[in-house]
């Protein structure tokens, strides 16, 4: 081969056909839509992210701001959007405690620990993780 | 059992049109036959004119890669019965240029290969008579599922980063990287990271996942993609963290 | 670190720690602050009982280490899916600004809450 071939040439070659991009691709077949939808669950963690500095604040500025906020909390709209936004986290921790095992190989006396194996270690974690919080909030 | 089955296939003749059209055909059917047998029986009775690639016909050479029912598969691969009734549509892979017909071009994926280099890469080459490299079964597993890739490019049409952001090297490139770099015998793993670890590189996947989903010898390249940057990130902090000791 | 390497190793270390530590911890904590007590499965928190706990160092310090993580994380990933999803790449200048920009700024706002 001679001189390398200028790429935009390349790709835009008077004879080749390439076709557009469609910008809502995503839409084109239902894996890519899902892998969308994983994505944007990191909104709804930004969301309970900015919710848990507003009940600390609540909680910092007294008890009558802290009722307010529960208040505002137990009302229709605020409910029925943490049900979803739960569902959510969930399936962002789902999707990412799947995915995890793919990054990480753990070897272990020069096997390689199976998929399965920490998946489970990643599943365990989060049971525990879970069930530590719970007794937290519970024992307050 | 049906008769016949439709076969739409995306034309492209670029000295008679500016775009592709689609064109039936009508195959005969029969149980054993897979999509690249009936694209064979399209050439050698009904269209002489139809241009696609193949070569060994039993999943181990990657050329008959193709978008059939819109997914990236291997047509000698691929059962005329698993897709009945029809009519079953034969599309060149997405995400390359299409220079005819079913005939994409492969260049681009030829030089981002090249400049992962996939060869052992050593300080000094050892001379014949030293003997031959050893390996144990185990420094063989490190890296033997990565060498199993055939560069069939259906994890480069399954790619979306691909399609959207053509200077990405993609998950068979970084999965052939990967392939040399847990080679023992391999001593290029400084030299592939200034490759491997930059915007085109690993950091534009965002482990979608559909290349480890299509690729028809289990490579897992999207794996390959999320172990290596891993080891990129940690291999940033360390030298962050411990800036001496390095070129 | 060689030049043409890339800067995204350390934001794609905040983004993966910042997703481990919210799989691990975010729907438990959801669940039992906000859609538990709303629901009527549990009582709802009293000030009197979560204040002590809300003060303690160790709870602030992971509070903070939680939404910090969180921030990040979801810059990373929006500016990808901003990036890709939408196609916006000659904006990639302004979307890194205003997603790792929020993201910093709001650490602060945390900071200011958490220890202030």
């Amino acid at each position: 081969m001679g001189a390398p071939v200028n790429p935009a040439y390349r790709r835009y070659h008077p004879k080749w056909h390439r076709d557009r991009m469609p910008i809502f691709w995503w839409l084109r077949q239902l894996s890519y839509a899902r892998f969308i939808a994983r994505e944007l669950t990191s909104v709804v963690v930004a969301y309970a992210a900015v919710l848990l500095l507003v009940e600390l604040r609540a909680i910092s500025l007294g008890p009558e701001a802290f009722d307010r906020f529960t208040a505002w909390l137990r009302s229709p709209i605020p409910t029925v959007l943490h049900v979803f936004a739960l569902a959510a986290l969930i399936w962002h921790a789902l999707t990412w405690l799947h995915l995890a095992p793919r990054a990480l190989v753990v070897r272990l006396g020069g096997r390689r620990l199976p998929d399965a194996a920490v998946l489970l270690g990643h599943y365990a974690a989060w049971i525990a993780a879970s069930a530590l919080l719970l007794w937290a909030v519970l024992s307050a | 059992m049906p008769e016949a089955v439709a076969i739409d296939i995306r034309r492209y003749r670029p000295e008679e049109e500016a775009e592709p059209h689609w064109q039936r055909y009508d195959v005969p059917f029969r149980r054993e036959w897979m999509v690249l047998d009936a694209l064979n029986y399209i050439k050698d009775e009904v269209d002489g004119t139809l241009a696609y690639r193949w070569s060994c016909r039993m999943g181990v050479c990657g050329s008959c890669g193709m978008m059939v029912n819109g997914q990236p598969t291997l047509t000698c691969a691929t059962y005329l019965e698993s897709l009945l009734p029809g009519p079953i549509r034969v599309e060149p892979l997405r995400g390359l240029p299409v220079i005819r017909d079913l005939v994409g071009e492969l260049s681009d994926f030829l030089a981002k290969l090249k400049r992962v280099k996939p060869w052992i890469e050593r300080e000094e080459e050892r001379p014949t008579a030293a003997g031959e490299y050893l390996q144990t079964p185990a420094e063989v597993a490190a890296y033997k599922q990565y060498a199993m890739c055939i560069n069939c490019l259906l994890c480069y049409a399954a790619c979306p980063i691909y399609e959207l952001e053509p200077e990405f090297l993609g998950p068979a490139a970084i999965a052939l990287a990967q392939r040399y770099n847990l080679d023992s015998r391999d001593e290029g793993h400084e030299e592939r990271m200034d490759v491997l670890s930059t915007h085109d590189g690993i950091w534009a996947c965002t482990f979608v996942g559909e290349c480890s989903t299509v690729c028809p010898k289990n490579v897992d390249p999207a794996g390959a993609i999320q172990r290596y940057k891993l080891e990129a990130a940690l291999d940033w902090a360390k030298s962050v963290v411990l800036p001496w000791g390095r070129q | 670190m060689k030049p043409h390497r890339s800067r995204e190793p350390g934001l794609w270390l905040l983004f993966s720690a910042g997703g481990t530590l919210t799989a691990l911890l975010l729907p438990m904590l959801v669940f039992v602050l906000w859609v538990a007590p709303s629901l009527g499965w549990m009582e709802p928190l009293t000030h009197a009982a979560v204040a002590p706990l809300a003060r303690h160092v160790l709870v602030r310090l992971l509070l903070f280490v939680l939404v910090t993580l969180s921030l990040y994380h979801w810059a990373h990933r929006f500016r990808y899916t901003l990036y890709d999803g939408l196609q916006l790449y000659h904006l990639n200048r302004l979307i890194a600004v205003l997603t790792y920009g929020t993201a910093t700024a709001l650490t602060a706002v945390g900071a200011f809450i958490v220890w202030g």
